[in-house]
This record gives structure tokens, C-alpha cells and sequence, in this order.
């Protein structure tokens, strides 16, 4: 393992450690917002970390201004396009999310997956 | 360029714009307009497979107007057309067996809404197949997750509602871990485009650099496509999911979303990383235990369960993991061999779900063992149906499991290290098959006299009351002859095309 | 001079209203807004202790560990293995990234001939000022066409999910009026009507700007539909369904999302087809920085912002018990 680069490489190591943390959420917690809150650190940690693979020091964002057309001028403008896609993508997803909790919610009355599962196995359906 | 190369884009485009459209139609038409576009794009898919068998070369077809790194490109060789074809088949006679029970179970206002995800997911199916770009892949394995989720709910009751949650959280993790995946190939190679990140993964190997980056991602990859197509660990969603979605949802859930992620798999294998980098990294082996665990686990967990939909979903769970041993040997026969099973199981499997449900048709609708006690009598289509698939799975001759489960067998003896567990699973797993699959078969050719049956309120059923659904069995029995009978064509039709991926 | 008005009529003015307001001698809202004192909540002692008891009984129930020790066991082990599972995850992604190019290098591997392209020959090949709107839509249009079609389908899981489809009789079902929480309309709620009456234009008018100029500058057709809908949800939210009916339904935006989402299939297949066999789009891209240029992406955004719109109002309307 390479220290120092994980020092200088600090924003990304961040982004890993924020997805281990929604990661973690996914897996480990019961309540379904929670999950849900879970699975939006993971994405965000995600574009973080996409967003960073564009950044080039000292550039601009990639709209052309006065003409200039340079490389040197502007930053990478790939990894921004992958974001945009990448954020609709999580916007549906938890709207899915959510809706399905909520339907759960109105029927068991409760936000614990477990819980809901033992209510199932009662009903004997 | 020929007419015929544009067939797979057109198929992409007809399926994507007949999901908008049957949100506007009412179900009826919606249901006809399904059909109508599925046989289409099987027709024109097997115009591209005969073009490319005859051509013997896989071509390029740019979307837009910007040659190869610049904008997004698909590609098609013999695989992807055999693949679009096989996947166009399957779909059609899964929607024709469960016509009852979809206009049974499902609310007249929302029919339409179903007819949208299956050709949304038909559309994201064929688009994993083409793709030729990793980031479209990953924006139409989201399609395909959330349409398969649309299938699962769309009978409500607390089990499928749960089983779609359960579902939904563990795809959401495989698609994290794959988009991330793609991310860390992405900032190593500066591609997204298979081919271009294939050369620059060549020379980052040949030079010795980014070695760690590139195992961690292509593990990443690979954790994420399994987690997300139910191997055995990961696997909790499936029998509830399986169990008591409407059929022609289940159908097409087991035999054909998650193959579509394993054929994913497949070409991040050989088109991303190059097979020779896969087999050196560990992550083969890690594949090859996992796929047996699931062979082993999947049967036995079928062997106690006493619901025969709910049987037939933890085999899928078995049959999965055979896949994945597949791979994990680690030889372009063992690869071959599990896209041979990818293709007999997906028969297979709908054959098996469909063919239970005829026979809980005539059982009071019970799906447990004890009301099965002589349905092959009552529905006697039904029965051969559901013999034939289950003496497939167990691997007799004459039908398609036979011929998957010797190549695998023949793959095993090539690979030194790994012959002699995977020889020991593939009898074990056999053995265990054979258990369940039997056990059904005696139970449903077991006569009940005819008090019971009159007490329950069994009916008697001919093949021709429910047409399409016999028509259905009909095909499904006669694919899976034509695959146990004359596989010999198929399979080098595959080796051509897995040639044709390097 | 100034006229003198007779008193009655005085009484009638704003300037004497709000001197009157200023002064604190009457209040205008009071008796025009809607005013209900809340309750306090309260709950006596018999109902805690049962809801506390059924509680506790449906956890002795699920996780029944005095019982049921395979419960505990399967719990305990599921815990370490998801922890040892993360931290591992966690160690190898820490690893893989100590590993990766320097952050913010120009000679990064990510910064090769492919955005090279895109900045220098960006404008001229797709006239879009914006490159990366320019990238989305035209160089790697085929992702946008699944990403907005992911919107769509999304949309149509929340529909069956959420839609409340009442019996065949017509909205007159006991479930039905139970479900839907129109019965709390209309709202007289006078401060959101102003404020709304005042601000949901200018929101719509912003919303138009930035699709109308998303190839020009920041922005395009998901920022842009994505705050239209949030001045419809604001609108929803001040009028009520009855109001809100008159203009945007359901069918409304099943046929609008259709329109939109089959003119994008159809300008980008054309596009592709064109293409890929070599012909000549014959599309003008007009002059850079003109409203009117780059070819098809001003169309394209604006078939965007009306699905983006669309959605996240139906999810807003899902969400909230409704129906439309």
C-alpha cells in the first residue's frame, strides 16, 4: 500500500470510504428509509468520486467561453456527462424505493423488513 | 453496408418505442402490440444470425455520427445474434403460456402498464447483448433491474411486494459495485468503449503497472453482475420472487433476466479484460467455489420445500450456480459449457414454470404437493411437460441437461486442479436434482381415487381448453428435443462465436 | 391637492387597510385563512401500556431468542459477516485507490484523445457551446436515450404501486376515499395562494430558460424539467387537484411523456441510421451561441424537460396519497 499517494489521492480515498459507509447502511440496517438513505450516500460517494476523475488543477468547467477551444483551458468533460446520467438513474431508483416502502408501510404498518417477513409467514400466504 | 446490419439497432429501437406507447393503449392492444413486436424483432434477429453465420465475421454499426471512441457503437457476431434470437423466443412463449393468469391477476387498469416492462426489459435485454460501450451497459442493466421489479410487483400481495424490496436492495448493491467498477477501469484506461479498453488493459498488463486497480475492478465487476444475477449466497430474493409472481413474470425472471447479466458477464470476460487476464487473476476460483456452493445449497433447499413453484425457483438457484462453476474453471470449454446451460436452463426453466402451472390449474389452484397427488392425469399436456423438463434438469439423455451437464463434465477433466470437485459436485448436485425432480414426478402420476377428487373439486382439463398455453408446452417440449438431440451444430456455432469476441 | 374620500369609501382602501394592519387594530388574514387549532396529541395510560405490550410481544415473536437459538445465531453471524464484508470492501477500494494516477493531474490516462476531441472540435461538430451537453446528447446520445427512458419506466413502477384505481362504479369506494386525501380540499390557505399566484410564473419561466439554453450555458432539459415540476408541485400544493385538473392530468402526461419520449426515439434514430450508413444528416447546426442551433439537441432538450416535468410531479402526486 502506497501511503503517500493515498495522502495525496485524500478526496478519493473519501469517496471510497463514503461508499463503505453507504454500503454499509444497505446491508446492516433494518429500517427501510434508513436502506434507502444508505443507497444515497453509496451513489453520491459514486459521482463524487466520478466528478473527481474529471478535475484537472487550475481548469474551468467545459463551456466554451470567448472562443477559446483549447485543451488547457477546460477540465474533462466525460466524467461530468456520466454524472448527469448517473443521477437520473439514482433519482428513479429511489423514487421505486420508496414507493415500495410505502406500500409496505400501509399494509404492515411497520418499516422493518424482518418484521414484515415474520407477518407474512403468519398470514400463510 | 448491408440492410440486414441495421436489423440489431432497429430491434433496439422497436422495443424501446413500443414501451411509451402501450402506456397509451389500453391492455388489449397492448397485449397484441407485445406480441406483434416481439415476433419482429425475432424475425429480423434471425436475419442478422444468417448473415453473420454466412459473413463469419462480427461487425460494428455506429450509433451516430462519430466513429469508435468518440460516440457509442454496438457490435454483433454469432453469440449476440444466436443470444437476441433464443432471448426473442423464450420471451414470446412465456407471454403466450401466461395469458390467463395475467388477465386473472392483474387489475384491467394497469394491463397496460405491464406490456411497458416487458418491452422495456426486452429492449434492455437486447441492448446488454449488442452494447459495445461499459457505461450504456450499466444505464440499461438499470432498465432491466427496475422493469424486473415492475414484473415481480405487478400481482400485489404482501409477498410480492416484499420479495420486489428484497430484490431491489440487492441489485442496488451489485449495480453500486459494478458502476463503481466501471469507474476505476474508466480512470485507469480513459475508455468506455470495450474494444479501446481492451488494448490499453494489454498494455497496462504487459507493462507491469496498475496491476491492483485492475484486479479490484474487474472483481468489483464480477461481484456485482453475480450478486445481481441471484448466485447462492445472494439469493434470498428469488424464491419469493419466483414463487408468487404472476407466471409469465416468473418464467421470464428465471430464464431470462438474470441470464441477461451473466452474458454481460461474459463479454466484460473476453471483450473487456481478455480471457487470459481473467483465468491469471484469482477471481475465477472465487466464482468456482461460490458456483458450487450454490449447486449444492440450491438443490438441498429444494428439497425440503413443500410449494412446487417455490421448488422449481431454488433449482434456478443450483442451476445458477452450475453457471458460474463454468466460469470459474477457468477454459474456454468450461465458458462454452455454461453458455450452453445458459441457453438449456432458460428453456428449461420456462418449460418447468409453465407446465406447474397447468398443473395447479387443475388442483383448486394449490401450489403445495399434497393437492399435485395425480394432476398429470387431470392435465395430461401438462404432465409430459413437467416430466420432460425435470428429466432434462436431472441431465437423462435425449434432452438438453444431458448434453450441458456432460460438457461441463468434459470441461472439468481439462482443467488439472479443478477436475476432481467439480466432478464430485456435478454427481452430488445430480443426485440431489434427481431427489426433488423425481419425488414430483411419482407425486403427480400417482392416482387418487375419485371421492378426493370430487371432495376437493379437481377438474379435469384438455389441452385444447387453454390453447395458447398448450401451444407454449408444445414448443417448449419440442426446443428442448431440438436442443438435447442435435447440439452438436449449436455448440460450434458458439465456439465461432466466442472465437469471434477476441 | 388630493381628494377627500367620504369615509365608507375610505374604509374600502389598501392604504387605509394596511395602516390599520400597522397599527395592529385589525388583522386581515384573521377569518380569510383557514385556522384550525391544533390538538394537542395526548394518549392515557391504558393505550400506552397496550401498544407498549403488543409491541414487545411482536418482537418476543420475531426474534424469538430465549426459543429459538438458530435466530440468534443466523442474526449474530449475518452481523460480522456484512461488517467483515464492508471493512474488507472498504480496505480493497482504499487500496485499489493508493494505487490510482495522481488527483487533478493533466497527464491522468483519463485525459486522453477522446475529450481532447470533444473540447477542440466540440462546437463545430455538434454547435452546442456547452460541451458537455454537447457530449450527452450527440456524441453519446445512445446513454441519454436509456437514461430517459430509465425516468420512464420508473414512473410506470411508482403508477402501479401508488395509483388508486377505485372500483368500477366510479371514485365512490370505501377504500377509495379512504386512500385519497382530496378530502381535505380545497385549501384556503391565502399566504401559499399569494406567494404561489406570485412565484410559480416566474419558476416556469426559469425552467424554460434553462431548457431553452442548456446547449448555450450550465443547465439543459433535466435541470430545467426539474424545476417545472417543483413550480407544478407548488401550484398542486396551493390550488388542489381541482385546479390543477383543469390543465394536467393523467392522461395529460401519459400522452405528453409519449410525445416526447417517441419524438426522441425517432430524431435519434434517425440520426443513428443516418450515421452509421455514411449519409449526410442534412440537420443545420446554425451559428454557435444562437438559440436556434446545434441540430437536434435543442429538441432533444426540450422533449427531456417535458418527460423530467411530467415525472417528478407524478411522483409527487403518488407520493401524497393522490390520484389524478
Amino acid at each position: 500500500m502506497n501511503v503517500s499517494n493515498l495522502l495525496t489521492n485524500y478526496e478519493e480515498a473519501i469517496a471510497m470510504i463514503l461508499f463503505g459507509i453507504g454500503f454499509s447502511n444497505l446491508l446492516l440496517q433494518k429500517n427501510l428509509i434508513k436502506k434507502i438513505i444508505g443507497l444515497n450516500i453509496m451513489d453520491t460517494a459514486m459521482y463524487l468520486f466520478l466528478a473527481l476523475k474529471g478535475y484537472i488543477a487550475g481548469r474551468k468547467a467545459p463551456i466554451v467561453t470567448n472562443g477559446v477551444q483549447s485543451v488547457e483551458a477546460y477540465i474533462n468533460p466525460i466524467p461530468s456527462g456520466l454524472v448527469l446520467t448517473g443521477i437520473v438513474v439514482s433519482v428513479s431508483v429511489t423514487a421505486l424505493m420508496l414507493s415500495l416502502t410505502i406500500r409496505l408501510y400501509r399494509r404492515y404498518h411497520t418499516l422493518d423488513l424482518d418484521e414484515i417477513s415474520v407477518r407474512l409467514k403468519k398470514e400463510g400466504l | 453496408m448491408a440492410f440486414v446490419q441495421n436489423f440489431p439497432f432497429m430491434s433496439i429501437i422497436l422495443s424501446l418505442f413500443a414501451g411509451p406507447l402501450s402506456s397509451v393503449l389500453g391492455g388489449k392492444k397492448a397485449k397484441w402490440l407485445n406480441l406483434a413486436v416481439i415476433s419482429i424483432i425475432g424475425a429480423m434477429s434471425v436475419a442478422v444470425l444468417v448473415f453473420v453465420a454466412v459473413t463469419d465475421e462480427a461487425f460494428v454499426y455506429t450509433m451516430g455520427h462519430f466513429p469508435a471512441p468518440w460516440g457509442n457503437e454496438i457490435r454483433v457476431g454469432i453469440l449476440e445474434a444466436f443470444m437476441a434470437v433464443f432471448f426473442c423466443l423464450i420471451m414470446l412463449l412465456c407471454m403466450l403460456g401466461g395469458v390467463f393468469e395475467r388477465e386473472e391477476e392483474i387489475e384491467d387498469t394497469k394491463q397496460n402498464l405491464y406490456y411497458v416492462m416487458v418491452n422495456m426489459l426486452l429492449c434492455s435485454l437486447l441492448a446488454l447483448i449488442y452494447t459495445n460501450d461499459l457505461f450504456t451497459a450499466y444505464v440499461f442493466v438499470e432498465i432491466n433491474t427496475i422493469s424486473a421489479c415492475g414484473l415481480i410487483m405487478i400481482k400485489q400481495n404482501g409477498r410480492t411486494l416484499e420479495a420486489a424490496t428484497r430484490y431491489m436492495i440487492m441489485s442496488l448493491m451489485g449495480s453500486g459495485l459494478l458502476l463503481l467498477g466501471i469507474c476505476f477501469l474508466y480512470g485507469l484506461t480513459g475508455h468506455l468503449l470495450m474494444s479501446n479498453i481492451k488494448e490499453q488493459v494489454a498494455l497496462l498488463h504487459a507493462g507491469g503497472e496498475y496491476t491492483v486497480p485492475l484486479l479490484i475492478s474487474l472483481g468489483l465487476m464480477s461481484t456485482g453482475l453475480a450478486i445481481k444475477s441471484a448466485l447462492f449466497p445472494f439469493h434470498s430474493w428469488l424464491p419469493d420472487a419466483y414463487g408468487y409472481s404472476t407466471l409469465s413474470s416468473a418464467a421470464i425472471l428465471s430464464s431470462l433476466v438474470s441470464k441477461g447479466y451473466i452474458f454481460l458477464l461474459v463479454k466484460i470476460f473476453f471483450r473487456v479484460f481478455g480471457f487470459g487476464i481473467v483465468r491469471d487473476s484469482k477471481v475465477v476460483n472465487v466464482l468456482f467455489v461460490f458456483g458450487i456452493a450454490g449447486m449444492i445449497m440450491g438443490s438441498i433447499s429444494a428439497i425440503w420445500e413443500n410449494n412446487i413453484r417455490r421448488m422449481i425457483a431454488y433449482s434456478s438457484v443450483a442451476q445458477i450456480g452450475y453457471i458460474y462453476m463454468g466460469f470459474g474453471l477457468g477454459t474456454t470449454a468450461g465458458v462454452i459449457a455454461s453458455i450452453y446451460h445458459i441457453v438449456c436452463h432458460a428453456a428449461t426453466k420456462s418449460l418447468l414454470f409453465v407446465a406447474a402451472s397447468g398443473l395447479t390449474d387443475v388442483s383448486g389452484d394449490s401450489t403445495k404437493f399434497l393437492d399435485l397427488t395425480g394432476a398429470g392425469y387431470r392435465n395430461k399436456l401438462a404432465g409430459v411437460a413437467f416430466t420432460v423438463g425435470s428429466l432434462s434438469m436431472v441431465g437423462i439423455p435425449m434432452f438438453s441437461g444431458f448434453i450441458s451437464k456432460l460438457l461441463f463434465a468434459q470441461a472439468g477433466m481439462e482443467s488439472r486442479n479443478k477436475m476432481l470437485l467439480t466432478l464430485i459436485a456435478l454427481a452430488i448436485s445430480t443426485i440431489l436434482n434427481a431427489v426433488y425432480f423425481m419425488k414430483t414426478v411419482i407425486r403427480i402420476y400417482t392416482p387418487v381415487p375419485a371421492e378426493i377428487t370430487r371432495e376437493k373439486g379437481y377438474i379435469t382439463m384438455k389441452a385444447r381448453e387453454r390453447l395458447p398455453k398448450s401451444a407454449a408446452l408444445i414448443c417448449f417440449i419440442i426446443l428442448n428435443l431440438v436442443l438435447g438431440l442435435s447440439s452438436e451444430p449449436i455448440i460450434t456455432l458458439f465456439r465461432r462465436g466466442l472465437a469471434m469476441f477476441a | 391637492m388630493s381628494r377627500r374620500l367620504p369615509k365608507e369609501q375610505y374604509e374600502h382602501t389598501l392604504s387605509y387597510r394596511v395602516k390599520e394592519w400597522l397599527k395592529g387594530t385589525k388583522d386581515p388574514f384573521l377569518g380569510n385563512v383557514e385556522m384550525k387549532p391544533q390538538k394537542e396529541f395526548q394518549e392515557d395510560r391504558k393505550t400506552i401500556v397496550r401498544r407498549d405490550r403488543e409491541k414487545k410481544r411482536l418482537f418476543e415473536q420475531i426474534y424469538d431468542i430465549k426459543h429459538n437459538p438458530e435466530i440468534r445465531i443466523f442474526r449474530r453471524a449475518y452481523n460480522i459477516f456484512s461488517v467483515l464484508f464492508c471493512l474488507f470492501l472498504v480496505t480493497m477500494l482504499l487500496l485499489a485507490v493508493s494505487d490510482l494516477p495522481k488527483f487533478g493531474n493533466a497527464s491522468n490516462p483519463v485525459n486522453n484523445e477522446v475529450a481532447a476531441r470533444y473540447i477542440e472540435n466540440g462546437l463545430q461538430e455538434t454547435g452546442a457551446v456547452n460541451i458537455v451537453t454537447g457530449m450527452i446528447l450527440d456524441y453519446r446520445a445512445f446513454d441519454t436515450l436509456g437514461e430517459s427512458h430509465v425516468l420512464f419506466v420508473a414512473t410506470c413502477t411508482v403508477l402501479i404501486l401508488l395509483r388508486l384505481d377505485g372500483d368500477k362504479k366510479g371514485r365512490s369506494g370505501v377504500g377509495y376515499v379512504m386512500e385519497n386525501d382530496r378530502i381535505y380540499e380545497p385549501k384556503n390557505d391565502m399566504i401559499l395562494q399569494t406567494v404561489a399566484r406570485i412565484v410559480v410564473p416566474p419558476i416556469f419561466i426559469f425552467g424554460i430558460y434553462i431548457i431553452l439554453c442548456g446547449h448555450l450555458g450550465p443547465g439543459g432539459g433535466f435541470s430545467g424539467g426539474a424545476v417545472i415540476g417543483a413550480g407544478l408541485i407548488l401550484y398542486l400544493n396551493a390550488f388542489g387537484f381541482a385546479k390543477t385538473e383543469r390543465f394536467f392530468t393523467q392522461k395529460t402526461y401519459r400522452r405528453t411523456s409519449f410525445c416526447a419520449l417517441a419524438c426522441y426515439a425517432l430524431c435519434k434514430s434517425y440520426s443513428f441510421y443516418t450515421g452509421a450508413n455514411h449519409l449526410e444528416s442534412g440537420i443545420p447546426l446554425g451559428t454557435p451561441g444562437a438559440i436556434l442551433s446545434s441540430g437536434l439537441i435543442l429538441i432533444l432538450n426540450i422533449c427531456v424537460g417535458i418527460v423530467v416535468a411530467g415525472t417528478m410531479y407524478t411522483f409527487y402526486v403518488m407520493f401524497r396519497k393522490g390520484d389524478y
